[in-house]
């Protein structure tokens, strides 16, 4: 009777028992896995297809490296600007590439007059403290204006209210220094003694890349102690956690989101100073790709973490400048850098596949 | 002020602004109907109808060029030859407009964004006005392949570009029946490039980018085919995207396979940062740029600093010779005086290509008896494609049925070396280190 019993029991449940196993195997995540797998099988054969092509020397593999080492460095500074902001309001402030911009643009003045007067030659370490200053100041400024006039009054609006008005103000950003300053692209004075090389551990670098990352090491690590070591640092994070408690707590929440803000400024304007000495220029929409770039980084590092943010910017950094010619080369791509975008955006749709709240985020997923 | 006014003034301020942008449109042609004048043309018959300007109404005329963004010094340029052409109507450059037919000429200036939505936003809007009688545009070849040429063409608006190079813009299969230019085709250039590279610099081997616009892909093609037939090796023929700052990647892909020289024209900055960060790469060391009509602007000296000398730019030069050459100095100097140095190498073009379609309309338009002006759409187009030998500041100028304005006996390409070039920022009195003049039948037919 048992048997017989038991035996009844499993014919009738064979179905539901064959329906669960697939509900919790469902075909949105085979879709993924496939595509995971896929997407790295290909990388991988590519990979081994441009060795096997012995196309690039050792030394150019090098360079690549530091090429997105360099790069990196300079998106994961303006990244920490995006994640900060997010850490604290839960908001993306997508006018952050125009803070950067403005950084440049504030240093460019002054990089022209002390140019003209032949300072910026003779002294280029105080002409490249001077600028450091100044970008930061212009930065700071835009971005504490932005919070002030644009963010303050929609903290408590719905989230897109307040990402609506990033969007717009980047614009008008963008547009005003358009209008003050010109359309076109400028060419951006830098020291002489700036070009060409120095050999650190045997690898001759460009100078100027030896100091955006250096600079860039410098200015993160600063931010951390900052954050961890301070008073302000420690409100900060107690804003980030609950922004009501903390004010019960006696913490001037305003206070702490102006200065998480003139924080991302000042790494911005240090980014915009590093940027305009490897890339010599400056214009109105300058802003627009880094900060595009930027975010990219910090969504794929983990959103509100700070050394997500340096870890994306280094990655997106490499994909960048290895990536096409690494995986693509191979697969016989005609024009791979075209393609770089792709590579870098490919890897970011991946890691949110797996880990939604990014590489270094909490693994839920948010909407954004 | 009370909320209430607030309301008040921001409704007000809408109003005026609808008002205004009203008030734009309202324009009209005028005169209008036919006003006695013995041949009016059949403007019936003309599937794009007449346009009629009414007694001391000027006669509109659309710029299309790229007149913001990195790529104003271009459009800039070319405007203000435009300029000196309605100056020049009256027979000199005094800074006194001059007319055409008795009528006064007035430009409206849209902007081609250097892109296709340009293309398309500013061409939608100057075809949608009635009394646009020509374009002079566009400054890219983007903005008008496909976008701007269909656009005003389906209203039986010209377009006449001073600066288009795009092969495809001209070819057989894909022109537009309106669309003419007085730049000179790609596949000149191309070729001349090829020649210059292989056989006055020797080099066999060169590397291409280009950044998918139909300007520089043509202009790369043209050159990896001429330069290949002539027995070269292209290492490389690379794309980039022209918003993208870090190209030291790139280049160092490129020079694993040794190029002796890379050719990427485009527009600046991506030119300016290309030449620099060649320097970067220790394999590129010695291999030179070179870049072309787009890249040689009062810009790049500016953006590349140093790393601009030593460079090389090929671009189009003035037919010598003939009356031509007295009246290109007067200009030169005409431009000198009231714009200053040129930005850029297409304003005589311009000033060419406006003239083309007024000479024509000296032919076809018909003046009323009242001081109307009538001129048919379809032949005024006619006009155009006929205009035969006519001396320009470019050379002596014939337009052909695929659209191309230019001297059927030879175009003269010119190479030059930086910072030896006529330009803003080079030496204004440069003289190319490399010339050669090719007829457009001879680029086509091989």
């Amino acid at each position: 009777m048992m048997t017989r019993g038991t035996a009844d029991v499993v014919e009738t449940s064979e179905a539901p028992a064959e329906l669960g196993r697939l509900s919790r195997f469902p075909v949105r995540r085979v879709v993924q896995w496939v595509v995971g797998v896929g997407v790295l099988l290909l990388a991988a054969y590519g990979t081994y297809e441009t060795i096997q092509l012995g196309r690039f020397s050792g030394a150019a593999w090098r360079d690549l490296l530091v090429f997105g080492v360099a790069q990196g460095a300079i998106y994961a500074l303006i990244a920490l600007g995006y994640t900060m902001v997010y850490g604290i309001l839960n908001m993306i402030n997508f006018a952050h590439g125009e803070v950067f911009m403005a950084g440049a643009f504030a240093s460019y003045f002054v990089a022209r007059t002390l140019q003209n007067s032949g300072f910026l030659q003779s002294n280029p370490v105080v002409s490249i403290a001077i600028l450091m200053v100044v970008a930061m100041a212009g930065s700071v400024g835009v971005a504490v204006l932005l919070e002030r006039v644009a963010y303050r009054r929609l903290r408590k609006a719905p989230r897109l209210v307040p990402l609506i008005t990033a969007i717009g103000a980047s614009l008008f950003l963008q547009n005003t220094a358009k209008g003050f300053f010109g359309p076109q692209t400028r060419g951006y004075p830098t020291p002489d003694v700036l070009g060409g090389t120095w050999t650190v551990l045997g690898i001759p670098i460009l100078r100027t890349q030896v100091i955006v990352i250096v600079g860039a090491i410098l200015a993160m690590v600063g931010l951390i102690m900052f954050v961890a070591r301070t008073r302000t640092g420690k409100s900060m994070r107690a804003v980030a956690e609950d922004k009501e408690i903390a004010s019960l707590m006696g913490i001037d929440v305003d206070r702490v989101v102006v200065t998480t803000f003139a924080i991302g400024g000042m790494l911005a304007g240090i980014a915009a100073v590093l940027f305009t000495m490897v890339f010599q220029v400056v214009g109105p929409f300058m802003g627009f790709i880094p900060g595009i770039k930027a975010f990219t980084a910090a969504v794929l590092g983990g959103i509100g973490s700070i050394a997500g943010a340096a870890l994306g910017g280094l990655i997106l950094g490499l994909l960048e400048a290895v990536g096409p010619s690494l995986f693509l080369t191979g697969l016989g791509v005609k024009g791979p850098n075209q393609l770089k975008d792709v590579i870098a955006f490919s890897i970011l749709v991946l890691v949110l596949i797996f880990r939604p709240g990014g590489l270094l985020g909490s693994d839920e997923a948010e909407k954004v | 002020m009370s909320k209430w006014a607030w309301k008040l003034l921001a409704v007000l301020a809408v109003l005026s602004l609808v008002a205004a942008a009203c008030s734009n449109n309202n324009e009209s042609t005028g005169g209008g109907g036919a006003s006695g004048g013995g041949n009016q043309p059949d403007c019936n018959a003309d599937p794009f109808g007449c346009v009629t300007y009414g007694p001391g109404e000027p006669i509109r005329v659309g710029t299309l060029l790229a007149i913001s963004g990195d790529v104003a010094t271009l459009g800039v340029d070319s405007e203000h030859g435009v300029e000196l052409a309605i100056d020049y109507l009256d027979g000199n450059f005094d800074g006194k407009a001059g007319q055409i037919l008795g009528h006064d000429v007035q430009l409206q200036n849209e902007d081609d964004l250097c892109s296709k939505e340009g293309g398309q936003q500013g061409g939608t809007k100057l075809a949608s006005d009635p009394t646009i009688l020509f374009v002079v545009g566009t400054s890219c070849s983007s903005s008008a392949f496909g976008v701007a040429d269909k656009i005003l063409g389906d209203k039986g608006i010209i377009l006449v570009s001073p600066s288009n190079t795009a092969a495809g813009l001209t070819a057989e299969s894909t022109h537009n029946p309106f669309y003419l230019r007085t730049a000179q085709n790609d596949a000149i250039q191309g070729r001349v490039v090829a020649d210059f590279v292989y056989n006055k610099l020797g080099f066999t081997k060169a590397a291409t980018i280009h950044d998918e616009s139909p300007y520089a892909a043509g202009l790369t093609d043209g050159f990896g085919t001429f330069f290949e037939q002539l027995g070269g090796t292209i290492t490389d023929a690379e794309a980039i995207q022209s918003t993208d700052t870090d190209f030291k990647p790139l280049l160092t892909s490129i020079a694993q396979s040794e190029p002796q020289l890379i050719y990427a024209p485009d527009f600046n900055p991506a030119c300016a940062l290309l030449a620099k960060q060649m320097l970067d790469i220790p394999d590129l060391k010695g291999v030179p740029y070179m870049g072309s009509d787009g890249c040689a602007a009062s810009t790049f000296f500016d953006q590349a600093g140093d790393a601009a000398n030593g460079t090389y730019m090929s671009f189009p030069l003035p037919s010598p010779g003939g009356t031509t050459s007295a009246l290109l100095d007067t200009y030169n100097k005409a431009y000198k005086d009231q714009f200053g140095n040129p930005t850029a190498a297409f304003n005589t073009n311009a000033f060419d290509a406006f003239n083309v379609v007024a000479e024509a309309i000296k032919q076809v338009g018909v003046e009323g008896s009242d001081g109307t002006l009538t001129i048919s759409r379809t032949a005024l187009k006619d006009a155009v494609f006929q205009v035969k030998d006519y001396a320009g500041l470019t050379g002596t100028l014939t337009c052909i049925s695929t659209g191309d304005c230019q001297s059927l006996a030879a175009v003269n390409i010119g190479v030059f070396q930086l910072p030896d070039i006529p330009i803003e920022g080079g030496n204004q009195d440069a003289k190319p280190i490399f010339n050669e003049t090719i007829t457009l039948s001879d680029a086509l037919g091989s």
